[in-house]
């Protein structure tokens, strides 16, 4: 029972992380591909230690899985975060994929204060 | 359950070569920072699978310093090695890190 | 940078010291006493010898908003690994449109500013982009924003979200600041 939990989890965070790599290599632009990248990416690798948690469940493991698993969570929005606004200021913007683009004019529009 | 982490395993190596591709052919050093993350989770995920495989969780320590340090790289390139784009009214005022 | 050292006190504060020992003892693997003591030791030590400048209103744990937020956050994790896969085995021809929105918050907060950054990157179709502190402005991308109304959809989701953020963090002040705006 607890092995064929392992397994799905397993099976689960391999294919999400998947997702990622055939994200980031199909996807049109940088942004859309940093979508796939941050999400599908958190996504796997939690459900792949969600899966060796199950299978080593001793405080040892637990307290470093539970670690790991935090610090994933802090620090891939960082650096998402700081690798879009990169590549938003250095010009890599698609417009042809752009609805509406609310920054642009933000960059434009002398500030106030 | 071999079966399953051969699976698994498969899966994960697929990932990795996709994340590959998107490094060898860039285009601009961003998406290769942003890929190479996505690789690092993918080895992450992969050392937690040889856990299981073998039984025996030697690689805890490993997968703590990757999580510390795996970020370190894109946050580099994405201060250091794009050009900042020079504008007189950039959007944050404060003195952002 | 001279101005900001100068802002910086030597002090001791109780969350921060909870915090670090609770990571070094993560970090030894098991929970024991002489863990715990050394960890406290390290805290306090570590916090006089790198005083960080304060860092404004302090959060306030709410446990109900909390256990909401928390939730819906790990909803949202999970939910966006779906459509994304989808999108990425569909290939390049039928990807949708997207857009680059501003959304105006209501709390001030860099505090409540930070948790929704973290937040907004587990949920489906978002990126922070870039903030304005200023007028505490948050510049998302939106996948699939093709038309008027999911962009305002996308709006009123992110102020959704920081209505559950202040619930689960806020100050009283940042429990004013929401009310205040009607909405």
């Amino acid at each position: 029972m607890r092995t064929a939990f392992t397994a799905a989890l397993l099976l689960l965070g391999a294919g999400a992380s998947l997702s990622a790599g055939l994200g980031v290599l199909r996807l049109p632009d940088l942004f859309t591909r940093m979508h796939a990248a941050t999400k599908s990416q958190a996504v796997g690798l939690l459900l792949v230690l969600a899966g060796v948690g199950v299978r080593f469940p001793t405080v040892e493991v637990l307290t470093s899985l539970a670690l790991v698993a935090l610090l994933q969570l802090i620090t891939v929005p960082v650096a998402a975060h700081l690798v879009g606004r990169a590549a938003y200021r250095t010009g890599r913007v698609d417009r042809g994929l752009l609805h509406t683009d609310e920054l642009e004019r933000a960059l434009e529009a002398p500030d106030e204060d | 359950m071999t079966a399953v982490l051969g699976a698994v395993a498969a899966v994960l190596f697929l990932a990795a070569v996709c994340t590959l591709v998107r490094i060898v052919r860039g285009p601009s050093m961003l998406d290769r920072a942003m890929a190479l993350d996505v690789l690092l989770a993918v080895i992450m995920a992969g050392l937690g699978v040889s856990a299981v495989a073998e039984g025996d969780t030697w690689v805890m320590p490993t997968l703590l310093a990757l999580s510390l340090l795996a970020f370190v790289g894109s946050v580099a390139v994405a201060r250091f090695l794009v050009p900042h784009a020079a504008r007189p009214d950039e959007p944050d005022q404060g003195a952002d890190a | 940078m001279r101005e900001s050292t100068a802002g910086r006190r030597r002090a001791v504060r109780l969350p921060a010291v909870v915090w670090l020992t609770l990571v070094w003892v993560l970090l030894w693997d098991r929970p024991t006493v002489a863990n715990l003591l050394s960890g406290l030791v390290l805290a306090v030590l570590l916090q006089l010898a790198f005083p960080l400048p304060p860092v404004g209103p302090q959060l306030r744990l709410r446990p109900f908003g909390l256990a909401v937020f928390a939730l819906r956050a790990a909803a949202d994790l999970l939910h966006s690994a779906g459509p994304l896969a989808w999108q990425a085995a569909g290939g390049r021809g039928r990807c949708a449109r997207n857009s680059v929105i501003a959304v105006p918050l209501r709390t001030r907060s860099d505090s409540i500013l930070t948790i929704m950054a973290i937040a907004l990157s587990a949920t489906p179709g978002t990126l922070v982009l870039d903030v304005r502190h200023s007028d505490a402005t948050l510049f998302l991308h939106v996948l699939g924003a093709g038309d008027d109304a999911a962009v305002a959809k996308a709006r009123r989701d992110v102020q959704a979200l920081e209505r559950r953020t202040v619930r689960a963090f806020g100050t009283r002040d940042d429990l004013r600041a929401l009310a205040g705006d009607g909405t």
